[in-house]
């Protein structure tokens, strides 16, 4: 008998029944196919310009920072602003989805691709971003690589207004209708963290040691 | 992992005594168990959420051979592979098989409780396979060479000095003199160190916060990111999870994530948490070219059906633990294996079996804290008290201890027996006392007096001094 048949006769073993009959299969199947919502707290729900704000203020919380701008085409010269201000060298890896934006324009010198090591900035787009925690939803794709959410010390999102949903299930619902399921998905909750030592909480661990979100109301 | 449950009272006595070690406890109580209450407090859905986390397991649990054959099916769809174990050997078996068809020689981890259970690390280095822990918490203790005593900080019970310590003597290309004395630079050294390891590793592998049907995705949940660097940058990624972390939709992932980090330590959502869908596509610029995932079993589809089948709605939040009053006097090892407090009193026994973890299910005051603060309403301490039932049946209780139980028994029958019995104990024992109102030595109860005072009866039962208050 093979390890799977015995798992899963042993399930059954246990539950005192055989395989579910045909019907209660397809209703089982049926709820997976049609997955809906099971409780959504209120403060994932509201108007789209409350959830916007609600955003911003749940992902400052998280220790993000954020700049908001009007326009898609201010995003590459507040890039630039933030490095700036933090002494930072104007050098980004952007996710190649990223790349038709105009970095040089704003005097950043701009690699489009995944992540290197020593990439010390990185740039990428978000599927959708949760006004719930201020959780930023990132989808891999050939154009949106992984190692740009995790390996450089800084991690820019650019976040469009109109990506940001109340709750975690409408990012569910709008990842669904968008096509193929991703290889990964990522909820991005404020930079990388530890507490391992003493219970200090420190922030930088192995991931980003900052997330900065630019925040497009215009888009 | 060896379980040592069964020299329990030994490692708690030893525990009580290490003024170190009880400093961390005492951090670990004003830590977590504020910040949950807060996190809580928070959200006004909390017990509406507790209350459909627990359904969503319960209905999961009654199907559990229907969404584990669904998550295959979808993995496999997405190109990834199912691997089936009955026990840590079987586990531990197609783990290595994956590594030499990989030609692994360095394998990267992250935090995997599961990894723990089946002692997959030893087994590796037996078998030429170097791993390397990725949580900062583990890879101290894997430097250490000892296990885990929470099972979310599994370094809990150390301070910054062992880990100063820990990284001198591992870190030998590194300057001697180098000043270790603050956490941030022991992060910012642990952090250097592993991205040499990250790089440099052939395969990646990962434990499972859930497995989703509906997509064939695996879930992690880290603040740290490097289970997302473990699984992202080798060619291999091997995900280690057990029957019970199958869930059936995204939608029911997000119930439970709302419960976990609050549950555990506090935080409004963990910072990371990734769902993985098999291996790399076509035109992808990064991750793993091969997804495997080991199914353990280990004894879990016994408890199904059973008295214990509650506990496998376990999300490992650990906010039992956090608010277990004997695990805040003991630490984790004493309860010799992998999982400590109310979960691990009630798992170790079904996993490891009651005689090897017969103390466990004893050591707990059911004051019912840990039910309490359990974000899928696990009735630990009843379970607990099922445990004690099977040890006194299967006869693994002490003789002393079970002739004491059936004196006992047979006076609680005997109503008016036991009533004299207590009038007499109750006033011979004010007397033994002289007025002292507590005893620093009492024959027959030296395993209380030995550590703390008994305090003294007041010299009348409850019931005698009912009756007189009724009286008056």
């Amino acid at each position: 008998m093979t390890a799977r048949a015995a798992i899963l006769d042993g399930i059954r073993r246990s539950l005192r029944r055989d395989r579910l009959a045909p019907a209660e299969r397809n209703a089982l199947a049926r709820r997976l196919a049609q997955p809906s919502p099971v409780l959504v707290p209120e403060r994932g729900q509201g108007e789209p310009a409350a959830l916007v704000d609600r955003f911003a203020a749940m992902a400052v919380e998280t220790q993000a920072s954020l700049a908001r701008v009007a326009d898609p085409g201010d995003v590459p010269v507040a890039v630039a602003r933030f490095l700036a201000e933090a002494g930072l060298p104007a050098t980004v890896v952007v996710s190649p989805d990223l790349a038709g934006a105009d970095w040089a324009g704003a005097g950043l010198e701009a690699r489009a691709g995944a992540a290197r090591p020593g990439d010390p900035v990185s740039v990428t787009p978000c599927f959708r971003a949760v006004a719930e925690t201020g959780t930023m939803v990132v989808a891999s794709a050939p154009g949106r690589p992984t190692t740009l959410h995790f390996l450089p010390d800084i991690h820019v999102v650019v976040v469009e207004a109109s990506k940001v949903v109340g709750a975690y299930e409408d990012a569910w619902r709008d990842l669904r209708a968008a096509g193929e399921w991703p290889r990964t998905v990522t909820w991005i909750t404020g930079p990388s963290r530890t507490a391992d030592i003493e219970q200090t909480l420190l922030l930088g661990a192995h991931g980003p040691r900052r997330l900065h979100v630019v925040l497009v109301d215009g888009a | 992992m060896h379980p040592t449950s069964h020299a329990f009272k030994a490692n708690a006595d030893k525990a009580l005594h290490d003024p170190g070690l009880q400093d961390a406890l005492a951090k670990l109580k004003a830590g977590f168990r504020v910040k949950r209450a807060a996190a809580v407090a928070r959200l006004p859905e909390f017990e509406a959420l507790r209350d459909a986390g627990r359904a969503v397991k319960d209905h999961t649990l009654a199907h559990l051979d229907f969404y584990l054959e669904a998550f295959e099916a979808k993995v496999a769809e997405t190109g990834g592979q199912v691997h089936w174990a009955r026990d840590g050997d079987e586990a531990r078996k197609a783990v290595l098989d994956i590594c030499r068809r990989a030609g692994a020689r360095t394998v990267t981890k992250g935090k995997s409780m599961v990894g723990e259970e089946i002692g997959l690390n030893p087994f590796l280095e037996a078998n030429g396979i170097r791993p390397v822990e990725t949580d900062l918490g583990e890879y101290i203790i894997q430097l250490r060479d000892e296990p885990p005593s929470h099972i979310v900080a599994p370094a809990i019970h150390l301070d910054r000095t062992h880990v100063a310590e820990a990284f001198l003597k591992a870190h030998r290309q590194r300057q001697a003199g180098r000043d270790l004395t603050e956490p941030r630079a022991m992060l910012d050294e642990a952090r250097e160190e592993m991205r040499v390891h990250f790089h440099a590793a052939d395969v990646g592998i990962t434990g499972a916060n859930m497995l989703i049907a509906e997509t064939g995705s695996t879930v992690i949940v880290t603040n740290e990111g490097n289970g997302d660097l473990t699984q992202t940058l080798p060619r291999v990624h091997i995900v280690l999870a057990t029957i019970e972390k199958v869930v059936p939709t995204l939608d029911d992932a997000a119930v439970l994530l709302r419960l976990l980090a609050r549950s555990a330590t506090g935080q409004e959502l963990s910072v990371y948490t990734t769902f993985s869908t098999g291996p790399r596509r076509p035109g992808d610029l990064d991750g793993p070219d091969e997804f495997h995932v080991v199914i353990l079993d280990n004894g879990r589809s016994n408890m199904l059906g059973g008295e214990f089948q509650d506990m496998l709605r376990c999300i490992r939040c650990a906010a039992c633990i956090n608010h277990c009053p004997v695990y805040g006097a003991v630490g984790g090892h004493a309860y010799g294996w992998v999982y400590p407090g109310p979960m691990g009193s009630v798992l170790t026994p079904a996993l490891v079996g009651l005689a090897e973890a017969r103390d466990l299910p004893n050591a707990s005051t059911l004051c019912g804290r840990c039910e309490e603060v359990c974000p899928v309403r696990i009735p630990l301490p009843r379970m607990l008290r099922h445990w004690r039932e099977r040890e006194f049946e299967r006869h693994l209780t002490p003789p002393r201890d079970r002739i004491g139980l059936k004196i006992w028994a047979f006076a609680a029958r005997h109503p008016t027996l036991y009533r004299m019995g207590t009038r007499i104990a109750a006033w011979g024992l004010a007397r033994l006392a002289r007025g002292k109102g507590r005893f620093a030595d009492l024959p027959l109860a030296r395993a209380w007096t030995r550590t703390r005072d008994l305090p003294a009866p007041a010299g009348k039962t409850f019931v005698q001094q009912w009756t007189e208050r009724r009286r008056s």
